[in-house]
């Protein structure tokens, strides 16, 4: 049901702001999609991720990002899946990093934390500080449990209680935990500021739970998530509220102007939605991390799609949450 | 036409303003302004709407303000007693003109 739809192309919104052809201005954040696995099937999942997909990086590849970012002062690594703790290689790759002097950060969706054979790995973290990026659509079990499935709101609490217990979102142990809000469904997430005001406030009252920061990310039209849209009918109206709620200034911050996604099989793309949709680095720029230039790719064109229309909306949305 | 009310019918409340523009534009401003962050947070000022919108029984204001109250971080908890608040004003003020009802009774009667 993609029809009828009501919006301008997104290279006509950029257009109309100067930002055609949208460009990387940098790479600042090298984000390493290790596999599809993961011990989730949630609803708004952009990956299609789950426990029967096969999709993981081998060491080859692994090998090959870390040729790569020896090339590089990028600062900063975003680990991500799948559940990317479920990856055999998973701790070789962190130290790897780690030893190459870069910020390592995981995005983690908590639940993977309390199975017995992954359970030391917040002390893993804590050891090499790896930033945790944690992913809690809201702070009640109801809400959070009709996206990602049920149980998952409690095992998330316990993980999280866990990973405070050893420091992990506590004032002056320099281990960062942030959480990640997306909306429970078709709108737009609230002002970034306002809604961690709840979290923080609710999480400490209901669960006794501290964190450092609450990133608010907006639901992407693909995968898993646009699976749901076109069952509900919902694509249109999501679409032309994504299209409507444009912002230049977020347009002129999104992520993939400073990011670099590495697939599970070496390819690269400007970002992991882009990734999911199979829209690999073009325009000049190598697309497989083996051929990694980091002059040709720093400059690289973006590529963009109607998708795109979900970083640009209202407040922006990224990896790292909102961007203005 | 099926229904009085359609769903793509709100989008078009802009094309009110095509008979008298300079009204529009009045309204648009003011309406705009009322919403800002003021004494009153934008969340705030969204439950509100979203009750008054339920005691006027406006289709077009029940889903506008529905989706702008979870865009502004309200949970469904707090939406649906903002709708109880709108629903006891309604009942209140139904009920407490039974005062009317026992003045007249005690005045025509022996």
């Amino acid at each position: 049901m993609n029809n009828q739809i009501n919006f301008k192309p997104f290279d006509t919104a950029l257009s109309e702001n100067k930002l055609y052809p949208l460009t990387a201005t940098d790479i600042t954040i090298f984000q390493v999609n290790v596999g599809k696995l993961c011990n989730q099937a949630c609803k708004h999942c952009h990956v299609d991720a789950g426990p029967n997909r096969q999709e993981i990086m081998n060491k080859e590849i692994m090998q090959a990002c870390l040729n790569a970012i020896e090339k590089t002062d990028i600062p900063t690594v975003d680990i991500t899946g799948g559940a990317p703790e479920m990856h055999p290689d998973f701790c070789w790759l962190i130290n790897e990093f780690i030893e190459r002097k870069r910020h390592v950060m995981v995005r983690s969706n908590l639940t993977v934390l309390t199975e017995p054979i992954y359970e030391k790995l917040p002390e893993f973290f804590a050891e090499n500080k790896v930033e945790v990026v944690a992913s809690l659509p809201y702070y009640l079990e109801q809400t959070t449990d009709r996206q990602r499935g049920s149980g998952v709101f409690k095992k998330s609490i316990e993980a999280l209680k866990h990973l405070n217990s050893i420091g992990y979102g506590m004032e002056g142990t320099g281990l960062i935990m942030n959480l990640v809000y997306n909306p429970a469904g078709a709108f737009l997430p609230p002002l970034q500021n306002a809604i961690e005001a709840d979290y923080k406030k609710e999480m400490l009252k209901r669960y006794e739970i501290a964190f450092n920061s609450l990133y608010t990310i907006t639901n992407m039209p693909i995968g898993r998530f646009l699976n749901y849209l076109n069952a509900s009918q919902n694509y249109n109206s999501y679409m032309e509220k994504l299209a409507s709620a444009y912002n230049q200034n977020a347009a002129s911050q999104v992520m993939c102007r400073y990011t670099l996604s590495v697939g599970w099989d070496g390819s690269l793309y400007d970002c992991d939605f882009n990734q999911m949709l199979g829209m690999k680095v073009n325009h000049g720029a190598p697309s497989r991390i083996t051929d990694f230039d980091p002059v040709k790719l720093c400059n690289r064109r973006i590529v963009t799609g109607i998708h795109c229309y979900g970083c640009t909306a209202g407040a922006g949305s990224s990896c790292g949450g909102a961007v203005v | 036409m099926h229904t009085y009310y359609a769903p793509e019918d709100l989008s078009k409340f802009p094309t009110i303003g095509e008979g008298a523009p300079e009204l529009w534009k009045k309204f648009s401003e003011w309406y705009g302004a009322v919403f800002k962050e003021g004494a009153l947070s934008e969340r705030e000022k969204a439950l509100i709407a979203l009750a008054v919108a339920h005691t006027i029984q406006c289709p077009y204001c029940i889903d506008a303000y529905t989706q702008t109250c979870l865009e502004k971080g309200s949970n469904e908890e707090q939406m649906t007693e903002a709708v109880h608040v709108a629903a006891a004003i309604r009942g209140g003020a139904s009920l407490v003109h039974g005062v009317q009802m026992k003045k007249i009774v005690k005045k025509v009667s022996i």
